[in-house]
């Protein structure tokens, strides 16, 4: 589904990102952990087109996608979540979730090909304005369908669905960050630590909600600090540190790798190598 | 026993919705080297700014040196004897290393014993002498961090406080900089870090406290802690502390 | 004024009072990343102070401009306590809002009590002139330009060897840091404030002397030039202020060797979008560097709308359309429709600016377009008053988005001021593309209203036509922030970002807004030159811009209904109290600024 290759992010003298190779199969479930400064994030936005690579290639589902823009990623169906959340403020819960499933509206959204293609603007204006059968019949089944995605998460964000995002509480604006990259419709969902800030109760009902998302044999790739969920989840945990992949594997036997558990506490005095005149 | 010279009280902090802290309590002895450890996400760098009255608490008390300093605006914190060497170091980039010293003694009014103190920091950190001229933000990562330790020193202060000083410094920066400050604690200077690397800071401190999710989950002198299985879990989020 | 040296003489002394503007708003910006667009009204004070010394009190010139720079710091301090410190913490753009309702009403006060007649302001030195090559430098020129190199040097001084200026460089380059330093911000704020004003208060003096002439008009144009400065220099960037002032004198002193006087500011605001879009961060900042501190963030409050149900609203412009049946009087009519006219300008801004977030401050410049558009349509090719008002809004449409176009990839201030400069720019080529324009004659001899051959001549029809439109136009937009293009152009503004994750391509919905918006502006632009008859460069001024944004604010950002409501208030309420046109602006200045420190969300909340 998803193939890095060599990807590497330069940020003046620092390299967050370094020759990073990683392979993510479909219906599989990735967690990326490690560090903070590790690069997690910055591979993230580089996947999603927010941030552009000096070097390295990303296929997705077999094509070429290294350095397309976050539109046209999010067309070919990459959905993500951001570190803080970020969701619309002032739109309503729903609209949020509706928003999110831009890409899948057809009707109000022509697609014409060469020269024409300057007039789509107009042809979505007109749309907006007229609402002819066809649109008014897809307005009602994205509804519905954001109306069912909302529904997945019991009765938090439903009774809210006309609220404005910024009234809701954080865990739930949260959630609708998730609501909104479902009703993407996506084939890779990437998650930047949906848990950050919440304590154990919603940091359980998110792990309960990701399982089952897990469940409906969707791709998923998430960035985490909360190495029991990692663990409890992950088909595959991946670890960061200092930009470099470090171990990969299933989560059993990464907990366990001491590199991984030096990359966390930090590398001792003793074992470094020797002298290396700083050439910062 | 003598008063702590820094202590938290019940601290709960706030990012907006977002609780940061939960009833945050831990002290800073006289002339100790005290760290504080986490890993992400767990408040350690908003535990300084709490310090630095950056940020306020919603509720508990910070007191230094006896006296409550909770709400207090930075600049009278740094007056009363806190100096600070921020995360990234945060020098004054267009400014020389020389006028980034004396930014630090800024609060002080007695120019000859500052002069003379630029004298005795220069002792202590000799790679500065030959750049006094030059832009600080010429200088690399381990020199700047450098000059922003000597710059807190010239402010006399009774605490100084270090927010991951070794972040993103190579080995040999690394080892130049613990030793630093042990010697500044030598001097008499009281040191309170925030650091990722429990392994590095666990080498100089003389106690340590470990923060997961806004609690201290450990605590203790630093050569007990060294060995704890405990801190590894803390680290790797294993059985988060009731 | 003949030679070549004498123009770089000129462009070099005019650089040199722009410089001690451009300084001012650079250090202001350092410390306080706030674009100080009350500047120029501390300019306008300054000349004004001046006058008054020399005038009534006779003092000799270093006298003078003691006065003029102790009474330029304390305006400073008074708009730093007003204009600033309140709204910390606020988006960045709440502060430059707030300044340029604080420079609307200390303009409006020199106004009315100074009369808006210009007046002399006769330097007390002789009138020697010096041979050099083949052009002269007279004795005011190295006057001024000794007062430029003096406060250089002093500022030099200050900055270097100082404590207060090593407060003011720590926090400019770093705040947080400095406030671990121990340095008090505030204190810092209120010293460069100070510092600041009395500078440009010593500018405005200056130029009054130098072109014997001072009005309270000056200020706005002094505050662009101010920022023209800083923006080519690199915002915040002190040298760098003093190379974009001596570069923009230069500039504009050849451009009016070249095409004459009138084409003086023309160059300067060309300049600066040209500056804007290629190298935001000024021309000696690298390309690759990332712009200065967050100034993103639109003016959105969050608040939950005042939901009024359509019956509600069907019901009011039920009773609007049948005002004419019921107080036929002219002056209530009359009122009205410029309440109508504004309202459709309200529209436009409202969605621009509210809708999608895009703050525009130019917006009187499609009200210029669409009015000669129509007027030119009508006169010189015939075309009927109908077809010629819609033709004007699709004119409007194309040409305004196209214009702003390349600034849709600015943020925050930069994108307003862009916006600023362009409107400038388009009343300028307004004024001197006299061929198609007729230039400062205007036009005159518009046709009035007409629809379909039926001449529109009785207060009612025209009432009615306006309102008409505006309904239309009204419940076109209710239509479009419905419906799913609705949530999108929100989304843009909400969080960009997030947008462009979800497929949502900016530049492509911004300008879909900004044109639909501009249709609406156009049409009120055009149907007011039939209205008014006759139409100049002045008719739809830069107050205007302004004003159309309290309005919007008033009503609640992005809300349609509060648009209309909004212009009723602020233009019909004034007309009701009778209160004279003076003191109207000083009236729209208090209310943006309150508006902004106490009610962003307005009054029926933003949608």
């Amino acid at each position: 589904m998803l193939e890095i290759r060599g990807l590497t992010r330069r940020f003046g003298g620092l390299t967050a990102v370094d020759t990073v190779d990683l392979d993510v199969a479909e219906h599989e479930f990735v967690s990326i952990i490690g560090p903070n400064g590790a690069g997690k994030t910055t591979l993230f936005n580089l996947v999603t087109g927010l941030d552009d690579a000096d070097a390295g290639t990303v296929r997705l589902e077999g094509r070429d996608v290294s350095g397309l823009t976050p539109e046209k990623l999010a067309a070919l169906g990459v959905a993500r979540t951001f570190q803080h959340g970020r969701v619309f403020a002032n739109l309503s819960v729903l609209d949020n979730i509706l928003v999110g499933a831009h890409v899948r509206f057809k009707s109000v959204r022509p697609a014409w090909s060469g020269p024409l293609s300057l007039l789509e603007p107009f042809a979505e204006l007109a749309l907006a304005l007229i609402r002819p059968g066809k649109v008014k019949a897809e307005e009602a089944q994205m509804r519905e369908e954001a109306l069912a995605i909302l529904g997945r998460f019991g009765g938090r964000l439903l009774p809210r669905r006309d609220n404005p995002a910024y009234s809701l509480s954080y865990a739930n604006r949260r959630r609708v960050e998730i609501g909104r990259a479902l009703a993407l419709g996506p084939r890779l969902l990437m998650l930047d630590e949906p848990t950050a800030g919440m304590n154990q109760t919603e940091t359980a009902e998110m792990q309960q909600l990701i399982g089952d998302l897990k469940k409906t044999g969707l791709t998923i790739v998430l960035i985490e600090h909360k190495l029991d969920m990692v663990m409890q989840l992950s088909d595959r945990v991946v670890v960061m540190d200092e930009g470099h992949v470090i171990a990969s594997g299933k989560p059993a036997e990464v907990r366990n790798d001491p590199k991984v558990i030096e990359a966390y506490l930090g590398h001792h005095r003793a074992e470094r190598a020797p002298v290396e005149e700083a050439a910062e | 026993m003598t008063e702590p010279l820094l202590s938290l009280e019940g601290i709960d902090t706030f990012y907006g919705p977002v609780q940061v802290h939960f009833d945050l309590s831990f002290t800073v002895g006289r002339g100790q080297i005290a760290c504080l450890l986490g890993g992400n996400a767990s408040g350690k760098s908003t535990t300084m700014k709490i310090i630095l009255g950056l940020v306020k608490p919603q509720s508990g008390t910070v007191r230094f040196d006896g006296q409550p300093i909770t709400g207090l605006p930075t600049p009278q914190i740094v007056r009363r004897g806190v100096g600070s060497v921020p995360e990234a170091r945060r020098l004054f980039g267009d400014m020389s290393v020389r006028e980034n010293l004396l930014m630090g003694a800024f609060t002080r009014k007695d120019q000859k014993a500052i002069a003379g103190d630029l004298d005795r920091v220069l002792d202590l950190f000799p790679k500065l002498a030959e750049r006094l001229g030059q832009r600080a933000g010429t200088l690399s990562g381990g020199e700047q961090q450098m000059v922003a330790m000597a710059r807190a020193l010239m402010g006399r202060p009774k605490l100084i406080c270090m927010d991951e000083p070794t972040m993103g410094l190579s080995p040999l920066w690394v080892d130049r900089v613990l030793d630093l400050i042990a010697a500044i604690n030598k001097e008499g200077v009281t040191v309170f870090m925030v650091e990722q690397n429990a392994s590095l800071a666990l080498e100089i401190a003389h106690h340590a406290y470990v923060l997961q999710t806004g609690r201290i989950v450990l605590d203790g002198p630093a050569s007990q802690l060294r060995a704890d299985p405990r801190i590894r879990d803390a680290y790797l989020g294993g059985q988060e502390a009731a | 004024m003949s030679s070549w040296i004498d123009y770089t003489v000129n462009g070099i002394i005019i650089g040199n009072i722009y410089a001690l503007l451009a300084v001012g708003l650079a250090l202001i910006f350092g410390v306080s990343r706030l674009i100080n667009f009350a500047h120029g009204s501390v300019y306008v004070v300054g000349a004004y102070a001046g006058f008054l010394a020399v005038t009534y009190l006779d003092t000799p010139l270093p006298v003078t401009i003691a006065v003029v720079v102790v009474v330029g710091a304390l305006l400073g301090l008074v708009i730093e306590r007003f204009g600033l410190r309140p709204l910390q913490g606020y988006a960045h753009i709440a502060p430059l809002l707030a300044t340029i309702g604080i420079s609307f009403v200390l303009d409006q006060l020199v106004q009315l009590f100074f009369k808006p007649d210009p007046r002399a302001l006769p330097s007390p030195l002789l009138d020697i002139r010096f041979k050099v090559g083949s052009g002269t430098i007279g004795a005011l020129d190295l006057v001024i330009a000794g007062i430029g190199l003096a406060s250089a040097g002093l500022l030099y001084y200050f900055l270097r060897f100082t404590r207060l200026g090593w407060a003011v460089r720590a926090t400019a380059q770093d705040r947080d840091a400095a406030q671990q330093m121990g340095v008090d911000v505030n204190a810092v704020n209120r010293a460069v404030f100070a510092i600041a004003s009395g500078l440009g208060a010593v500018s405005g003096l200056l130029v009054g002397m130098y072109y014997n002439y001072i009005d309270p008009s000056m200020s706005f144009q002094a505050t662009l030039k101010g920022v023209v400065a800083q923006v080519v220099g690199g915002v915040g960037n002190v040298p760098g202020a003093i190379v974009g002032s001596l570069l923009l004198g230069l500039v504009e002193s050849y451009g009016i060797a070249l095409f004459g006087t009138s084409y003086r500011n023309l160059f300067a605001f060309v300049l600066l979008v040209i500056v804007l879009v290629w190298r935001p961060n000024g021309l000696f900042a690298s390309k690759r560097q990332t712009p200065p501190e967050p100034m993103t963030g639109t003016f959105i409050a969050p608040s939950k709308p005042i939901q009024i149900p359509g019956k509600v609203l069907a019901g009011a412009a039920a009773v609007a359309a049948l005002v004419p049946l019921v107080f036929p009087h002219p002056y209530v009519l009359q009122t009205l429709i410029n309440s109508w006219l504004y309202a459709l300008l309200g529209l436009s801004l409202t969605l621009i600016a509210g809708t999608v977030g895009l703050v525009s401050l130019g917006h009187a410049a499609l009200l210029a377009i669409g009015g000669y558009s129509s007027a030119l349509l009508a006169i010189n090719c015939g075309v009927p008053v109908g077809l010629a008002i819609l033709s004007a809004g699709l004119i409007a449409a194309f040409l305004g988005t196209v214009l702003v176009f390349p600034s849709f990839r600015l943020r925050g201030h930069y994108l307003s001021i862009a916006t600023l400069a362009i409107g400038e720019i388009v009343s300028l080529v307004i004024l001197n593309w006299e061929w198609l324009t007729r230039g400062p004659i205007g036009v005159s001899g518009i046709p009035s209203l007409s629809l379909f051959g039926i001449e529109l001549d009785t207060d009612r029809s025209v009432y009615w036509f306006t309102l008409g439109v505006l309904a239309v136009l009204a419940a076109l937009q209710f239509r479009l922030l419905g419906s799913h293009l609705g949530r999108v152009l929100r989304a843009v503004r909400d969080d960009d970002v997030a947008a462009r994750s979800y497929g949502i391509r900016l530049d492509r919905y911004k300008a879909l807004a900004f044109a639909v918006g501009s249709f609406a502006a156009g049409v009120s632009g055009a149907i007011t030159s039939h209205i008014y008859s006759y139409i100049n460069h002045e008719t739809f001024n830069a107050q205007l811009s302004i004003l159309a944004l309290t309005i919007v604010i008033l009503g609640g950002m992005g809300n349609v209904t509060g648009a209309i409501v909004g212009s009723v208030l602020l233009v019909g309420l004034p007309e009701v109290f009778r209160v004279a046109a003076e003191y109207r602006v000083l009236i729209y200045g208090l209310v943006l600024l309150l508006l902004v420190r106490f009610r962003p969300q307005g009054l029926l909340g933003t949608v």
